[in-house]
Parts: structure tokens; C-alpha cells; sequence
């Protein structure tokens, strides 16, 4: 846990300097998605504000742990970086996640933001909006295994960004948009792509009605994909060191 | 000093006396290290031991193997045969079991160079499982032991190539690990910046610090290790102490001619190995003289710019190893 938390004091202070942009763009791009689809969707239903609000709200998260983190593992292993956490007795999800942290750690407000101002706009009821408690951060592990992964395998660090850049268009293109109106093979996509069951667990803390055991069954899948995406990008960490 | 000294055929033009194993406890033991690169071999049957407090080299060239080496040393690189034992322990291609013995100190560390050097020593050594206030009173130690107090709110990134390094080289000497595996920490220090580095090896080996310097400085291979293998293409040519690697060559001497203008047609041409106008011999001591003599008594020594005469250096030993000269730094 010390190594954790220095691990991750260490990328706070790395990450500071590029707060400002950071914040400025993870939050501006889901509100403006959020405002945009104001005046394309159905706004009667309230499955579809749901979801586009859970979406765009998720989506702050994504911009950081798939398209940030794949980009800054990308660029550890091109720099030859990996080797200095490689020696140190830190495990590599603990690199992973203390990075996703730091950079997750400037983006909360963007998140919370997003969430509040997207009930705002689309009426949706704000009592249960304590979730974001538990979706933010499982969504994070998850999206942020995924990221960490994609730059710890790619072979080049441009390449890195692409995938992660097309990751994050992804959790917009089947996050944002409600299930319900995805062709069926993106359903199927839907079903397997991690961040799904984070907006679906926030997508139920925006209705009228309570189900406590919808909201159990999301995050337990949430939970899932956080530790089975975390445990491949250890496996990504040690081919790449060892590359 | 006195290793088990025996005597191996080398692969090149003799055979020396060489102490592969260590006078004191092993703390490393690395046995028949062997790596393939597609067709080319990287380490060749490397076997060696290091004695717990001992300040051991690896010189060589550019490429000769070393960082491979030493990676694999560490753990992260598992090799194709062999194995790599650290106080005892097998840690053969596990990095992790690696790291509860030692500090690495790669040639670079980018990982670093984005964090002040205060926070960049101090994670460090939290990470090595020191408390917050522990990391940071040992950090101010050795900020202090290197020079680098004045530069502790500092990034990396905005310090001279020199300070950069010594702030790396904090960062791996902080929580103190039994074993350091520093690869070409002095590299691009000025004089005084590297004698601190020294002084500070010398410290920890007093306290039974055992410390794998990686060099291909003559100079820093005489003044601070107890023993060094030399390195060449993948393979160990040479394994022993300073002063008795020296010793194989004592005999001879070094002659170094530069030359004015372009270099005349002279009998030592063809035993000298020429580097430009430079031309650089090795000599038994009286040929020398006469050399000397002769060049320095007639109409050639206004073709010559300087001259000297020098007693061997490891880097002779290298060459009467068969390695290639000018491959190793002299400064």
C-alpha cells in the first residue's frame, strides 16, 4: 500500500502539470456530446436520457484510462522506462493502477460535472447520484487495464495511440448511445466492451424506481472486468519489460 | 585480495590467471548466462560470482554485452540458459524476486524525469518499504551526501545531464539494498561529481554494500573496483582483480605518438594501431626506449606533435585480450 501510495504521489505530481488541459478537455468533450445529443434524441424517454447522460458521464473516465494511459504506456515502454518499476517490489497492476489514479484524480470534477449537469438537462432525478462513487472508480480499473494494456502491447507508441484513440471512440459510439437502437452485431459488441456495465449501473441511479439488485449485478460485473482487465495488463507489463 | 584464482584457456591470444570466484560470501552467482539474438550471441556462457562487499566491474566497449547482462542480472530479461542467484535465492527471470535484494540504476531513467528530484528520491525509497518520514529524512541525507540539496524542488527534467544523473543515482542508492547494480552511473559527470560517486561506493561497500559497476572507463575500473571482468562480444576474456589483470602486461609499456601532419612512413607504422594522426603502441620496456630514442634524435621528431610513455592500463589488458582498441574510454 506504501508503494501504491507513492507510486501514485509520484504521477500526481507528473500529471499536475498537464491538469489544466486535462480537465478542460476530458470535461468540455462529454458536455458537449451531452448538449449536442440534446437536440437529436428522444428526450421523452427516460431509458435514452439515462443512458446518454451515464455514457458521457463514463466517457470522461475513458478519455483518461483508454486514450491517456494508452498513450503514457506506450511512451514507458518506447522510453525504456519499465525496467526502473520493473525493479522496484511493486506489482505491475499497481503501477497500472496508481497511473490510472493520478490522472482519475483530475477528472473527477469533470465526471461529477458531466453526471449533474446532464440529470440537470435531461430531468432525470439526482438521489441515487452517490454511485458515481463506485462506477467511477471500477469503470476507471477497468477502462485503465484495457488503456494500460493496449500501450504495453503495442509495438510502437504512434500505434499505442490509435488504439487507444479507437478504444475511447468505442465506449462513446456503445456507450452514448441507448442499447435499444444499436444494430444487433454492436449489441453483441456492447456486451463485451468493459465500460457497458458502468453505464448501465449509473444509467439505474437515474431512475424514478430503485433496483438494488440491477445495481448489484452491474457492479459485480464491473468488479469482474476491473480485476480480469488489471490482471492483463500485469501479464501486458511483463512481456513488455521483457520485450 | 586473493580470490580462487584458476586458470582458463581464453579464446584469443593466451591465457590469464583468472579469479571468477569471489574472496568473501557470494552474493551473486551467475552461471553459463547464455543469450541468442536471431543468429547472434548476446551473452556467451557468462559464469561468475561477486563476494558479499565487493565492488565489482564489468568493462567493455559499446555492445560487448553488458546491459544485457546486467538485465538479466536484475531479472528482467530471462536468459536462453543459466540461471542468476542472489543471496541465495534462484530470481532466474523474476524481476520481482530480484527487487527485495537490490537497487538497478539503468543508463537512463526517463521513469523519473518528469518528478523534483526530492519526491522522485523519496518515492523511491517508499516504494523500497520505507514510511513517508523515513524516505524522506534518508532523501535529505543523500541530496546532502551528493550535492544536490540545492536542487531538491527541481524536475529532473530541467537539470543538467550530470545533476540528472547523480539524482538518478540517489534515487537507486535510497532505503539501502543489500546489492546495487548501477549501470554507468558516472556517465557524463564532470571530475568532481564523479569522485563524490566513488566516495559514495566506497561508503556502502564499507557497510557491506555489494555494488555490480558497469563501466567502459579505464580510469573509474582502476580507482574503484576490487575486481572486474572484462567483457568482449558476449563472452568473459578476462576476470580478476585491477592489479593483477595489469599485471599480465607489466612488462610492456604504452607509447602514444601524434603527429604533426599527415604521418611518415615509419618501421613502428606497422605495429601501431592508428587512429588518425595518433598512433598508439604497445612495447616491452626496453624497445620502447629505443623507439624512442630513435624518433626523438632525428629529423622525426619535428614531424611530432607530443609523445608520451605510460605504463598499461586495462585498456591494454583488453587489447592483449584481443579487444578492439579504442572501444573503452580513458577519462
Amino acid at each position: 500500500m506504501n508503494g501504491f501510495a507513492a507510486l501514485y504521489g509520484g504521477q500526481v505530481s507528473r500529471a499536475r502539470a498537464a491538469r489544466v488541459p486535462l480537465l478542460f478537455v476530458a470535461t468540455l468533450q462529454s458536455l458537449g456530446i451531452l448538449l449536442l445529443l440534446r437536440g437529436v434524441v428522444d428526450t421523452t424517454s427516460d431509458t435514452t436520457a439515462q443512458q446518454v447522460v451515464a455514457g458521457s458521464t463514463v466517457l470522461v473516465v475513458a478519455f483518461v484510462a483508454l486514450n491517456l494511459l494508452a498513450q503514457r504506456f506506450g511512451a514507458l515502454r518506447a522510453s525504456g522506462a519499465l525496467d526502473h518499476y520493473a525493479t522496484l517490489p511493486v506489482s505491475g497492476a499497481a503501477v497500472v493502477l496508481a497511473t490510472a489514479a493520478a490522472y482519475a484524480t483530475f477528472t473527477v470534477p469533470g465526471a461529477v460535472l458531466t453526471a449533474v449537469v446532464g440529470a440537470l438537462v435531461y430531468g432525470l432525478p439526482l438521489g441515487h447520484l452517490w454511485l458515481l462513487v463506485l462506477v467511477l472508480p471500477l469503470a476507471g480499473a477497468g477502462l485503465a487495464g484495457l488503456g494500460a494494456s493496449l500501450g504495453l502491447l503495442a509495438p510502437r507508441p504512434e500505434l499505442a495511440t490509435v488504439l487507444g484513440q479507437l478504444g475511447m471512440s468505442g465506449v462513446l459510439f456503445i456507450g452514448i448511445i441507448p442499447a435499444a437502437r444499436l444494430p444487433e452485431v454492436l449489441r453483441a459488441v456492447r456486451a463485451v466492451v468493459p465500460s457497458t456495465y458502468a453505464v448501465d449501473a449509473l444509467a439505474l441511479s437515474f431512475r424514478t424506481r430503485w433496483d438494488t439488485g440491477l445495481v448489484i449485478r452491474d457492479l459485480g460485473v464491473c468488479v469482474a472486468v476491473a480485476v480480469a482487465a488489471l490482471a492483463v495488463a500485469s501479464v501486458a507489463f511483463r512481456r513488455a519489460v521483457r520485450a | 585480495m586473493g580470490g580462487k584464482a584458476t586458470t582458463v584457456a581464453l579464446p584469443y591470444r593466451g591465457r590469464v590467471t583468472t579469479a571468477l570466484a569471489p574472496p568473501r560470501a557470494t552474493a551473486v552467482a551467475l552461471t553459463g548466462l547464455t543469450t541468442h539474438r536471431g543468429d547472434v550471441c548476446v551473452t556467451d556462457a557468462v559464469t561468475f560470482e561477486i563476494g558479499t562487499g565487493e565492488v565489482f566491474g564489468l568493462l567493455g566497449p559499446n555492445g560487448a554485452g553488458k546491459t544485457t547482462l546486467v538485465r538479466q542480472l536484475v531479472g528482467v530479461l530471462r536468459p536462453d540458459e543459466g540461471s542468476v542467484t542472489l543471496l541465495g535465492r534462484d530470481v532466474t527471470g523474476n524481476s520481482r524476486a530480484a527487487s527485495e535484494h537490490l537497487a538497478y540504476l539503468a543508463q537512463t531513467e526517463p521513469a523519473l524525469h518528469e518528478l523534483p528530484v526530492g519526491l522522485a528520491v523519496e518515492s523511491v525509497g517508499r516504494c523500497r518499504g520505507l514510511s513517508k518520514a523515513t524516505a524522506g529524512a534518508a532523501t535529505t541525507a543523500l541530496l546532502d551526501e551528493l550535492g544536490l540539496t540545492e536542487l531538491r524542488s527541481r524536475p529532473l527534467c530541467r537539470l543538467s545531464g550530470g545533476e540528472r544523473r547523480l539524482a538518478e543515482l540517489a534515487a537507486a542508492l535510497v532505503a539501502d539494498r543489500p546489492l546495487l547494480v548501477l549501470d554507468e552511473p558516472t556517465a557524463g559527470l564532470d571530475v568532481t561529481a564523479r569522485r563524490r560517486v566513488w566516495d559514495a561506493l566506497r561508503t556502502r561497500r564499507d557497510r557491506g554494500v555489494t555494488v555490480l559497476l558497469v563501466t567502459h572507463n579505464v580510469l573509474e575500473a582502476e580507482q574503484v573496483l576490487d575486481r572486474v571482468a572484462v567483457l568482449d562480444r558476449g563472452r568473459v576474456i578476462a576476470c580478476d582483480t585491477p592489479g593483477r589483470l595489469k599485471a599480465l602486461v607489466s612488462d610492456d609499456v604504452r607509447l602514444e605518438l601524434v603527429w604533426r601532419a599527415e604521418p611518415p612512413d615509419h618501421p613502428l607504422r606497422s605495429r601501431a594501431l592508428v587512429d588518425g594522426r595518433r598512433w598508439s603502441l604497445r612495447l616491452p620496456a626496453a624497445e620502447a626506449r629505443d623507439a624512442l630514442a630513435d624518433l626523438t634524435s632525428g629529423a622525426t621528431l619535428a614531424l611530432l606533435d607530443d609523445f608520451t610513455l605510460a605504463t598499461p592500463t586495462l585498456e591494454d589488458v583488453y587489447v592483449a585480450l584481443g579487444g578492439r582498441d579504442n572501444d573503452l574510454e580513458r577519462g
